[in-house]
C-alpha cells in the first residue's frame, strides 16, 4: 500500500531519512530498526575527505536550526571501504549524496560510486556552507545543466538532483536539470540565513551565513514542491521542515513522490516511523489503496 | 569499557528541587545501573519549542532512578526546572563515552567549575581503589559537596564571591603534581588551563567538553571539537577526552 517507485528503484514506503541530519544510518540503528524506512540519503559525499566547518556549527532559531557543518565526510573511498558495507545492511535503500566544489570532483566520485550497488545518486548542488561545495551549480541554471550532464554521462544509476531554495528561480534550474537527464528531483536544501551573536556582535557562523532548516522553512519548501511538479514529469522527492505524518501527506499531495524527513529527526529519532504509520493510518480512514491517488490531488 | 546501548524512552520525575539559586536535581525512575559515568542524556519535557533537546550529564544513576544536576541557563533548563513529580520526561542516552573508571587508579585530583561538578557524582562512587581530592569552584555557594564530600579524601573550595573557601579561582588553589589522574568539568577556559598545567607536569588528565548538540547520537556532526587527532565528535568520541588532545591551542 505504501510502497512506491522512485526512478525504477522500488521504496517499501516513501519516507526516506535526509542527507546530514542521519549519518549513515548506523548511528539511529540502536534507537529503532531503520530497515523499516524507505530508504536512506548519505551524509554528503565528496572526493576527497573533508574536514568540515570551523567555530560554531548549530544555532538553534525558532521553528527549527540554523547549520554550518561544511559537507564533513570521510571521503568516497572511505565511505565505500568503511562505511558502506554496514549501511547495505540495515535493509533499506540507499541514496549516496553526492557533494563537489568542481565538476571533475563530482564525475570522479560518480565513477566510483558507479563500482557499487548503490541503488540511487543524490547529487547535491546545493549545500549552502562550503564555498563552491555544490550550490554555486544550483543557484543558476547554466552550472546546474552542466553537472547534471556531465553526471548523467558516466553514472550507471539513477539521479536525483537535490536543489537549493536559493536559487534564483527553483523551477527554472529545475527544468534545466531535467533537460540534462536528470532521473528526478529532490527539494529543498536549507535556506541561506544567518544569526548574530548581540554579546559580541559578531554573526554566529565563522562563515556568516548558513542553513536554516525546520518546520519553519515548510510553507515555503512545500511551494517549491507544489510549482516543480507543475513544471517537471520526473519522480521528485519533497522536503522542508516535515515533522509529521500530515506535512509529509501535503508535500505529497503537491505532488511527492518521496519525502525526506531531516531536522525532525532530532526532536524524536523515530519520528520516521510515527510519519509512516501516520500515512498509512490516514490511506486507511481515506480508504486510499495507493499513494499515486493523492499524488499531486492539490494542483488545481 | 563495557557497550552500554542507548535508548529513547519516556520516564516519570521523582524529585526536581533547587539545591541552590538557579541550580536544580532532578530523579527520574527507571534502572539506569549500567550507565556509566561521564556519559549524558539528550532531555526534553516539551513540544516542539525549544527545537533541541538539552544534553544534560549523569550526576547519579543507579537500578533504582537516574540524577541530573543542571542549571537554568536557557528556555529548555527553565523548563526543566518546572518539572513536578510524576511529570514525564523523554530521555534519548546512555550517549557518550563517559570516564574510563575502571582503569583510573590511584590518587586521583578532581577539578570542577560551577555546574561542571555534575558528572563528578557517580565518578567519585565509580571510583574505588582511588585517594581522590576534591577541587570545586562556584560562583557563590556550593552544592552537591555534602554528597560528593562522603567518597573523596579531601574537599577544597573556592567561590568568585568569596562566600565559601578560597575566593577566586579553583586552579589558583590547584597544583598537579603528585596525582596520577586529573579528571576536569568546567568552563572552557578554566579546562584549557588544568589541561595545559597537567601536561606541563606530566599528568595525565580527562576533560569532560560541553557542545551545543543536535542529534547527541553522531549523525548531525554538530558538535564537533578540535583535537589532536582531527575533529571529533563529542557526543560520540566524547564528551571525554583526554587533556593532552583537546583544548590545545596548537
Amino acid at each position: 500500500m505504501l510502497s512506491v517507485d522512485l526512478c525504477g528503484v522500488k521504496l517499501k514506503n516513501p519516507v526516506i531519512t535526509a542527507s546530514g541530519t542521519f549519518g549513515f544510518g548506523s548511528e539511529y540503528n540502536d534507537y529503532y530498526d531503520v530497515g523499516k524506512l524507505g530508504g536512506i540519503s548519505s551524509k554528503g559525499l565528496t572526493i576527497n575527505p573533508k574536514e568540515g566547518n570551523d567555530g560554531i556549527r548549530l544555532h538553534e532559531v525558532t521553528g527549527g536550526l540554523i547549520n554550518s557543518i561544511g559537507l564533513q565526510n570521510p571521503g568516497i573511498r572511505e565511505f565505500i571501504a568503511s562505511e558502506y558495507p554496514a549501511m547495505k545492511k540495515l535493509g533499506t535503500v540507499t541514496l549516496a549524496n553526492l557533494g563537489g566544489a568542481t565538476i571533475e570532483d563530482y564525475v570522479e566520485g560518480m565513477k566510483l560510486l558507479n563500482e557499487t550497488d548503490i541503488e540511487i545518486i543524490e547529487l547535491n548542488i546545493s549545500c549552502p556552507n562550503v564555498k563552491s561545495g555544490g550550490m554555486a551549480f544550483g543557484i543558476q541554471c547554466g552550472p546546474a545543466f552542466d553537472v547534471v550532464k556531465e553526471i548523467k554521462a558516466v553514472s550507471n544509476k539513477p539521479v536525483i538532483v537535490k536543489l537549493s531554495p536559493n536559487a534564483e528561480n527553483i523551477v527554472d534550474v529545475a527544468v534545466k536539470c531535467v533537460e540534462a537527464g536528470a532521473d528526478g528531483i529532490s527539494l529543498v536544501n536549507t535556506f541561506k540565513a544567518m544569526a548574530i551573536d548581540i554579546r559580541t556582535k559578531k554573526p554566529v557562523f565563522k562563515n556568516i551565513f548558513a542553513g536554516l532548516s525546520g518546520p519553519a522553512i515548510k510553507p515555503i519548501a512545500l511551494r517549491m514542491v507544489y510549482e516543480v511538479r507543475a513544471a517537471v514529469d520526473v519522480p521528485i522527492i519533497g522536503m522542508g521542515g516535515i515533522m509529521n505524518a500530515t506535512d509529509a501527506l501535503e508535500f505529497i499531495m503537491a505532488g511527492a513522490d518521496a519525502i525526506q524527513v531531516g531536522s525532525a529527526n532530532f526532536i524524536k529519532p523515530d519520528v520516521a516511523i510515527d510519519i509512516i504509520d501516520g500515512i498509512e493510518e490516514y490511506m486507511i480512514r481515506e480508504g486510499i489503496k495507493n499513494l499515486s491517488e493523492i499524488r499531486g490531488i492539490a494542483h488545481l | 569499557m563495557s557497550s552500554n546501548k542507548g535508548k529513547y524512552f519516556k520516564e516519570k520525575v521523582i524529585e526536581n528541587i533547587e539545591l541552590s539559586e538557579g541550580i536544580y536535581r532532578m530523579t527520574v525512575d527507571g534502572d539506569y545501573s549500567t550507565d556509566r559515568a561521564g556519559q549524558f542524556y539528550m532531555l526534553r519535557s516539551w513540544g516542539i519549542e525549544p527545537f533541541l533537546s538539552r544534553p544534560i550529564s549523569i550526576h547519579d544513576a543507579n537500578s533504582e532512578g537516574i540524577t541530573f544536576l543542571y542549571e537554568t541557563v536557557g528556555e529548555g533548563t527553565r523548563l526543566f526546572s518546572e518539572l513536578k513529580r510524576g511529570d514525564f520526561i523523554e530521555l534519548l542516552g546512555p550517549l557518550g563515552n563517559g570516564f574510563d573508571t575502571d582503569n583510573i587508579k590511584g590518587k586521583v585530583a578532581i577539578v570542577t567549575g560551577g555546574i561542571g561538578i555534575a558528572p563528578m557524582g557517580l565518578v567519585v562512587k565509580n571510583l574505588t581503589d582511588c585517594e581522590i581530592d576534591f577541587y570545586a569552584g562556584f560562583r557563590d555557594r556550593d552544592y552537591s559537596i555534602d554528597y560528593i564530600g562522603n567518597h573523596v579524601k579531601n574537599v577544597h573550595l573556592s567561590s568568585d564571591s568569596g562566600q565559601v573557601g578560597h575566593r577566586g579561582f579553583i586552579i589558583d588553589i590547584f597544583d598537579p603534581t603528585g596525582y596520577d589522574y586529573v579528571l576536569c568539568c568546567g568552563p572552557t577556559p578554566m579546562m584549557k588551563k588544568v589541561a595545559q598545567i597537567c601536561n606541563e607536569k606530566g599528568v595525565k588528565s580527562f576533560l569532560s567538553l560541553e557542545s551545543h548538540m543536535a542529534c547527541g547520537v553522531g549523525a548531525c556532526l554538530g558538535c564537533t571539537c578540535e583535537t589532536t587527532k582531527g575533529k571529533q565528535r563529542v557526543c560520540k568520541e566524547g564528551p571525554v577526552f583526554p587533556g593532552e588532545e583537546v583544548l590545545t591551542d596548537a
